[in-house]
């Protein structure tokens, strides 16, 4: 390689091309609000030293192009998800309910609109 | 392409029926347009072989930013100096999107970069070729980019969840990047007699290149029938390369340029253009680390790794210093 291998630093890890880095930046979830008046909506993800470089860096990654008026960033390892195999235990509950959606009522013609 | 050369378990592709009933469920919802996501579970083939890719790809972005960097501080004027660091920075922001996907089949970024800095993962060949002059920015983003764009919109609808998604942000940002480079291209053209040559030149030495990108025929190939199977892979070599050749060509007849391409004539019957295979010798050994650019290339992704690698201490050290503080005024 051209360059030296990079020093350790007093009180950091150094890193060698072949170690894996003790201190890789952790990973954060990225979510922005489009525009007014709508939810934040996950866009995707980055590394970064700590929540305040990560909303930083979201704004140079995921928002070059105006894409948002406001930006949300969680580390990743503090998201709790469900898993897909509880995917029948938690949803097909739901599934026999039909009369919760508005088209299980039969409503005359002549009552109008409802 | 982007990704050239994936190669997968060797095997072939398995029928239904010789599938366990898990492979067998998840190629049917592969078949039936359904998406793959990063908690589902998947054959250990079609996890490596998407991170191989996607690396390969994210790879790409970065080390494309290298060829394009170099004419930053002496473009034109400084409204292409604007754009051009723009385009270089889009490039940028496409290698960290494709990373955030690689991630989700649970390797690390730092790992990916390690593989790439010791040269054991690969990116595409074309960015081992050198950008001698301004015209060459022009041409990188009409062909170079315009190859990309034919790989990767029909990636949008890629079987795995993520990297779709990457590959919808991407698209949306590279159109900006062909059309810059076309407009380039026709500032050149429609110029005086020494820039029309040096647009002729540029297109002369990236059209080779620029087919290669595509990869080598692979209509025999089990690695690419599984991959299309799989349907992380949706088009096979030759057809986008045939479908690159059929839209350029009339674009550079709208610049008044020459494709260097003698057999280059349009086939009625087929109705598409007829042209003449890239030089493959050259491309494998490109691949191989011969390429005129290749050490250069690497020598500056290592350079900037082990340069940075003082900040990316002081800022975690910085952030556990403040996280200390903060817990201790708790």
């Amino acid at each position: 390689m051209s360059t030296p291998e990079a020093k350790p630093y007093p009180g950091t890890q150094a890193v060698e091309h072949d170690k894996a880095r003790a201190d890789e930046w952790p990973l954060f979830e990225v979510f922005i609000r489009g525009q007014h008046g709508l939810s934040h909506r996950h866009v995707g993800s980055l590394h970064a030293p700590d929540a305040e470089m990560a909303i930083k860096n979201a704004r140079d990654v995921y928002t070059r192009r105006n894409e948002g008026v406001s930006i949300w960033v969680v580390q990743a390892s503090d998201i709790a998800a469900s898993s897909p195999e509880e995917k029948g235990s938690l949803y097909e509950p739901s599934n026999d309910k039909v009369y919760r959606h508005p088209t299980f009522f039969d409503i005359p013609d002549e009552v109008g609109a409802m | 392409m982007y990704a050239q050369m994936i190669k997968s378990t060797g095997e072939g592709v398995k029928s239904l029926e010789d599938m366990e009933p898990q492979e067998r469920a998840f190629q049917e919802r592969i078949n039936a347009g359904g998406k793959i996501e990063p908690k589902d579970w998947m054959p250990d083939g079609y996890r490596k072989n998407l991170i191989r890719q996607i690396g390969q790809h994210a790879h790409s972005e970065i080390v494309g930013q290298l060829p394009e960097g170099n004419w930053i501080t002496r473009a034109p004027t400084l409204e292409r100096k604007a754009i051009l660091l723009a385009k270089v920075q889009d490039e940028a922001g496409h290698g960290l999107y494709l990373y955030c996907a690689a991630e989700t089949l649970g390797v690390s970024r730092d790992q990916l970069t390690r593989d790439l800095l010791s040269g054991k993962m690969k990116y595409s060949s074309i960015f081992n070729y050198p950008t001698l002059t301004w015209a060459d920015m022009g041409a990188v983003g009409w062909l170079v980019d315009g190859a990309a764009i034919m790989n990767q919109v029909p990636l949008q609808r890629t079987s795995y969840g993520p990297y779709a998604r990457a590959m919808v942000r991407i698209c949306k940002e590279e159109s900006f990047h062909q059309r810059q480079g076309f407009d380039i291209m026709m500032k050149m053209a429609k110029g005086t007699d020494a820039q029309k040559k040096m647009a002729q030149d540029a297109l002369n030495r990236f059209w080779g290149p620029a087919l290669m990108m595509f990869g080598p025929s692979d209509e025999n190939s089990v690695h690419s029938a599984q991959s299309m199977a799989w349907k992380i892979k949706m088009n096979s070599n030759d057809e986008l390369r045939q479908k690159f050749v059929d839209e350029c060509v009339p674009q550079a007849q709208y610049l008044g340029l020459t494709v260097p391409d003698p057999e280059l004539k349009w086939n009625e019957e087929r109705g598409h253009y007829d042209f003449t295979q890239p030089d493959w010798d050259e491309f494998f050994d490109v691949l191989m680390g011969n390429g005129p650019c290749n050490t250069e290339r690497l020598e500056a992704r290592n350079k900037a790794w082990d340069d940075g690698a003082w900040v990316r201490d002081g800022l975690m050290a910085h952030a556990a210093k403040k996280r200390a503080a903060k817990l201790a005024a708790e």
